[in-house]
């Protein structure tokens, strides 16, 4: 039963292998790609309720007992995570469909998808240190390669940072787990938890904390948390929309997947001080971004600085650390996973209709695509945080837990950024929706035709009706993210569950 | 031994953040593969060096005798090495893709070249 937990990496491994097989025929390539998204998502739903059922699952890949052997874990929070993950597998591969060019098709473009799903959900479930490096790396050379998938001039430049950046990321955190190995002499997540709870010289504190540090900088390069966020911004425009959306939706998230799972697992001996700078730094990420977007006037690079900003919200969640606090970030990733993932999507859709992502230069959508104003709109208002959609229940807990704690300025920066989110998203809607279509220029014929039934028009509703989901019925989805701020707060069990055999 | 060795990591990751820092394409290159290296060797050294004994329980013995090299650290060498080698392959055959499309190497007037001077990010 527990065989189950290798589902998710070995579903996206046979497609994108299939993918590559079939690399002559774009339209086997298509078909066997969006499949492939189905039947992970199929295999996701699996293990997430599986995983609801039993709380915990531990396979020991090859039987090699811990802390020997790699172990996978399906823990509450790798469970969502991976089912987000598959989520946003099926919308965007159902997108790519229609929206993704042959020529880039032809390149390989569903393979190095099902490769970047791979890694996503290797770092996901993954119990081993070295192995999360390993699988970032699976997941890094994918995202580099549709980075600068199709060779245009402007991904170029876009594809170079992104790749200078991840590389100096990744050698930090190979650093730091070599330091790390040299202090514990093992790379079990959970065996290192429990030797360092019982380190009590001085000196090895401090090297911890140092390592702490290390390890917050290489994750936060990923995750894009200030002052190490000036990549995504230069970045995330360059692809075309159904990359870009996946770039969003997942990358990030795994750089903040590992911070709260290291930080709630492994770093807990100086709590003052690793989870006071976090907190510092959530501040400064959620203002930095959300005043990088007002400035922007650019479609996607609006929505690329709220990226940043949104990560603020989430490791706000793990600087304050109170289990409500985790199951407030959780819930935040859910949300913004899903409504950041749509917003992309949406953005490519508005690209493709205006031929522009400059908004001085959009306009008149509401008019001639008004079912595609409505679908902005619901993420977009999810987003700034109006009930009753999911971002209001997710700041709210977030505020709430900041309340209980008498964080009183944190909390007041989360309702700043939170207006101000507000007044991004509606110059994006009062630019490229509401406002009359500029005079038309010769050489930029608009496109007039409904997209009501195109293909890429669906997995934009699927998504938006999810966040309509998860808002109205935010009793059973925050029931279970409270359920795994308990988990990721008392790692005991986690831990037992791991090395449970020795 | 260790000090020699430590000594010469600082040593490779001094010249790396001075390579990553230049704005030629080629030596940022560089500096990635010195970067890479030192973290090859910081790994290599980290849980200590141990001289002709080799992790192989002896004939004559039923456990392993102490002191013994640590294989996993050689492990884990092998692993980041194949990954960078990857990796460093990829960003050459990238920077050379840029620079025939914007012919520049340098990141300055690239940045211009690739957005047509509009952009200030």
């Amino acid at each position: 039963m527990t065989n189950l937990l290798v589902a998710p990496i070995l579903i996206p491994m046979l497609f994108g292998i299939l993918c590559l097989l079939s690399f002559k025929s774009i339209r086997l390539q298509r078909i066997l790609g969006f499949v492939g998204t189905i039947v992970l998502f199929c295999a996701s739903l699996g293990l997430f309720f599986l995983t609801l059922k039993h709380e915990i699952l531990v396979l020991h890949v090859g039987s090699w007992p811990a802390p020997y052997g790699i172990t996978l874990v399906s823990d509450l929070f790798s469970a969502i995570m991976q089912l987000l993950t598959s989520i946003v597998g099926l919308a965007v591969g159902w997108y790519s469909l229609a929206m993704i060019g042959e020529q880039r098709t032809a390149f390989g473009f569903y393979a190095l998808f099902h490769f970047l799903l791979m890694g996503v959900n290797g770092s996901f479930l993954t119990a081993d240190i070295f192995n999360l490096y390993v699988w970032f790396e699976v997941m890094l050379i994918s995202s580099f390669v549709m980075m600068a998938l199709g060779g245009e001039r402007a991904q170029m430049a876009g594809a170079l940072k992104y790749v200078v950046i991840n590389l100096i990321s990744s050698a930090i955190f190979l650093a730091a787990l070599g330091i790390l190995y040299g202090i514990a002499g093992t790379l079990n997540m959970a065996d290192l938890a429990v030797k360092f709870s019982q380190i009590d010289s001085n000196s090895s504190r401090a090297l911890i904390s140092a390592l702490a540090v290390l390890f917050l900088a290489a994750f936060g390069i990923k995750a894009a948390i200030f002052p190490l966020f000036f990549w995504l911004p230069a970045s995330y425009h360059t692809p075309p929309a159904a990359i870009a959306a996946v770039f969003s939706g997942l990358l990030t998230k795994v750089g903040v997947y590992a911070l709260i799972r290291v930080f709630s697992l492994i770093f807990l001996q100086d709590t003052g001080f690793t989870h006071t700078l976090i907190l510092v730094l959530s501040c400064l990420t959620m203002l930095i971004g959300v005043f990088g977007a007002m400035v922007q006037h650019e479609f996607r690079r609006v929505l690329s600085f709220h990226i940043v900003s949104q990560i603020g919200y989430m490791l706000m969640g793990l600087g304050l650390f109170t289990p409500l606090a985790l199951a407030a970030s959780v819930f935040y990733i859910i949300h913004h996973i899903l409504v950041k993932t749509n917003l992309f999507l949406v953005s490519g859709v508005v690209e493709y209709l205006g031929k522009t992502a400059d908004l001085n230069k959009l306009g008149g959508l509401y008019r001639s695509q008004p079912l595609l104003a409505i679908l902005f709109l619901i993420p977009a208002m999810s987003l700034a945080g109006i009930p009753p959609l999911s971002g209001f229940f997710a700041k709210f807990n977030l505020i709430k837990t900041g309340l209980l704690e008498s964080q009183y300025w944190v909390v007041a920066i989360a309702l700043i950024v939170s207006l101000f989110t507000l007044y991004s998203m509606i110059k994006l809607w009062n630019q490229a929706f509401w406002k009359p279509a500029p005079p038309l220029s010769q050489d930029v014929p608009v496109v007039q035709e409904k997209v009501l039934c195109k293909p890429m028009i669906l997995p934009i509703v699927l998504l938006a009706s999810l966040t309509i989901l998860v808002g109205v019925g935010i009793g059973p989805v925050f029931e279970i993210a409270m359920r795994t701020g308990m988990q990721l707060f008392e790692p005991a069990r986690y831990i037992t569950a791991v090395l449970g055999g020795l | 031994m260790e000090i020699i060795l430590a000594i010469m990591i600082g040593g490779l990751y001094a010249a790396s953040v001075y390579m990553i820092l230049r704005r030629s394409l080629v030596k940022i290159l560089i500096g990635i593969v010195l970067l890479s290296q030192a973290t090859n060797m910081l790994i290599f050294v980290s849980s200590g060096i141990t001289r002709g004994n080799s992790p192989v329980i002896k004939a004559e013995e039923t456990v392993l005798s102490q002191p013994h090299a640590d294989p996993l650290p050689q492990a884990l060498v092998l692993t980041a090495i194949v990954i960078s080698f990857g990796l460093t392959a990829f960003a050459l055959a990238l920077t050379y893709r840029a620079y025939k499309s914007v012919k520049t190497d340098d990141l300055d007037k690239l940045r211009s070249a690739a957005l047509g001077g509009e952009e200030n990010v």
